[in-house]
């Protein structure tokens, strides 16, 4: 089986919908298990590696959850292949430089991903559009359930399951969510909301990297604690955080709105005027343009289809993406013009974005 | 500065996180950086490099206290060494062979030292059972005390009764 012809089409994926998706991404729960009588991945011999691919991945595929679901070694999947894959928030940038002994194993609505010998003999995710960290542990939960049935897990009464990395001893659990804060970057709220939920024990990181300047204003949220708390506990948490985050980033939008409006209005038409006349774009560009347009559009300023045609550019304006649309390989430099002429043509119709009218005491004033 | 993974090659890649009122520096080289999947868009290993460098450390003192030399498990032969460079156990015995190190390390990390979440149902099953008989075994002896021997002898009977019945799981290791 292909992956290209499984995964969706990003213009498919664009229009998922979840609550609170102005703001929130995506939703992610993520069990870490590991069998009683097999060394970790990290430090196994390949045989032993191979062999406990052989145990896992059959319980996996007979998963009702997974019935149709795209199955594969990593070994079998192109360097191309995984990028798309990692692209796609599906796979971590760690299982995709893997190759024999390692497998993968995604369901057909591309909510459920079991990672076969990643750091841990089993690492399975449910994703989720939009806030539903619940329901995402409860379909995790569930596949767990079964699993444990068909496999001997390594648990210990006092540190429950046990994982390669300590951190994640316990529960080996980890609930994330991806959100898109453009307000709270330009209210320079930012490092105050990061700062304070670090002290709730929580971790807040950049779509690819460390700190405030996160690529496209997008954050993870996660927990950082799995021992000594049970999972609906952590997951409660987390959702009490992010139910807050979402409270400033609109808070902090409809300040910006009131008080610095041309700020904000600003931003938002520099970054069409890039978009949608630049020639030469990196994808980091893209990501930080793509951001303040779908703002844009969350505050009315462009027509109803912008947000999940920026979201599909999000996805399509990647490196992986945009390679596997040509058949030559692309540079660095190629794939900049590429994706220029990309975004261009795919926004040729979008009209230039108006200040959104002023809101709500009279409804009635358009 | 030299990065403080490989210890060999210079340190380009600078991180800083904040966990609570603790602030964790890292020195890293590029290729380690990225072998670590420190840009990891998925973003949760650099945490764990993080604090498994911390726990190498605590591992250090622990041992250098008891003055066992290095530790070496004996199931998978995963050494302390080993467990600085990787920043991850070897196999699910290392916990005991390294428990003692572990331990102060697990408590700065995590909300509890015992884990109190889900756990597999077999498990779950045969601890409900241990419970129940532990339970029984309590009554029974206090009802010899009290001299309740009509009490006592149901005790016994329930707990023969139960004990007769091959355990709901065999005992999983521990």
């Amino acid at each position: 089986m292909n992956i290209h012809t499984f995964l969706a089409p990003p213009a498919e994926t664009a229009r998922r919908t979840g609550p609170h998706d102005r703001i929130v991404l995506s939703s992610r729960v993520r069990l870490a298990r590991n069998l009683r009588d097999f060394s970790f991945p990290g430090w196994a011999k390949k045989a032993e590696r191979l062999t406990v691919v052989d145990l896992i991945r059959p319980a996996v595929e007979q998963l009702p959850e997974l019935a149709g679901c795209f199955s594969e070694s990593m070994d079998k999947l192109s360097a191309l292949d995984k990028q798309i894959l990692v692209e796609r928030h599906l796979i971590s940038r760690e299982h995709a430089a893997r190759g024999a002994g390692s497998a993968l194993a995604l369901n057909r609505e591309e909510t459920l991903c079991v990672m076969i010998n990643e750091e841990d003999h089993l690492r399975m995710q449910a994703l989720r559009p939009g806030l539903q960290l619940r329901h995402a542990w409860e379909a995790v939960d569930a596949v767990d359930s079964q699993l444990e049935q068909k496999l001997n897990y390594a648990f210990s009464l006092e540190l429950g399951y046990l994982t390669a990395c300590p951190t994640n001893l316990g529960t080996g659990i980890r609930v994330s969510a991806m959100l898109h804060l453009p307000g709270l970057v330009l209210a320079d709220q930012i490092n105050a909301i990061v700062q304070s939920v670090s002290k709730l024990g929580l971790a807040v990181r950049g779509l690819y990297g460390e700190g405030s300047e996160a690529l496209g204003n997008i954050f993870q949220v996660s927990n950082q604690r799995t021992l000594g708390e049970t999972e609906p506990a952590i997951v409660e948490r987390l959702e009490k955080v992010l139910t807050q985050i979402i409270e400033h980033e609109d808070n902090a939008r409809t300040n910006l709105l009131e008080q610095r409006p041309k700020i904000l209005f600003n931003q938002i038409g520099r970054a069409y005027g890039i978009l949608t006349n630049a020639h030469i774009i990196t994808s980091k560009e893209a990501i930080n343009m793509l951001s303040f347009m779908r703002l844009g559009a969350d505050l009315g300023m462009f027509p109803a289809t912008a947000r999940a045609l920026t979201d599909e550019l999000f996805i399509l304006t990647q490196p992986a993406h945009l390679q596997r649309l040509h058949t030559g390989k692309l540079s660095a430099d190629e794939r900049d013009l590429v994706r220029a002429d990309m975004i261009r043509e795919r926004l040729k119709t979008m009209e230039r974005p108006t200040p959104p009218p002023p809101p709500a005491p009279s409804p009635a004033a358009d | 500065m030299k990065c403080c993974v490989c210890k060999e090659r210079e340190a380009t890649v600078h991180l800083t996180q904040i966990a609570g009122d603790k602030i964790q520096k890292l020195d890293l080289c590029e290729e380690c950086a990225r072998s670590k999947g420190v840009n990891d868009p998925t973003g949760f290993s650099l945490a764990d490099l993080l604090l498994g460098l911390g726990a190498s450390q605590e591992m250090e003192q622990a041992a250098a206290a008891t003055k066992g030399g290095e530790l070496k498990c004996p199931r998978c032969g995963f050494t302390q060494a080993d467990y600085k460079k990787a920043g991850r156990l070897g196999c699910p015995d290392c916990y005991q062979t390294f428990a003692e190190g572990l331990k102060s390390l697990l408590k700065t990390m995590h909300k509890g030292p015992r884990h109190i979440g889900k756990a597999p149902e077999q498990l779950r099953r045969h601890l409900d059972f241990k419970r129940h008989l532990a339970q029984l075994q309590r009554q029974l002896a206090q009802a010899i005390e009290t001299e309740d021997f009509e009490q006592a002898a149901v005790l016994r009977d329930e707990i023969k009764h139960l004990t007769a019945k091959p355990a709901p799981a065999s005992a999983p290791r521990k």
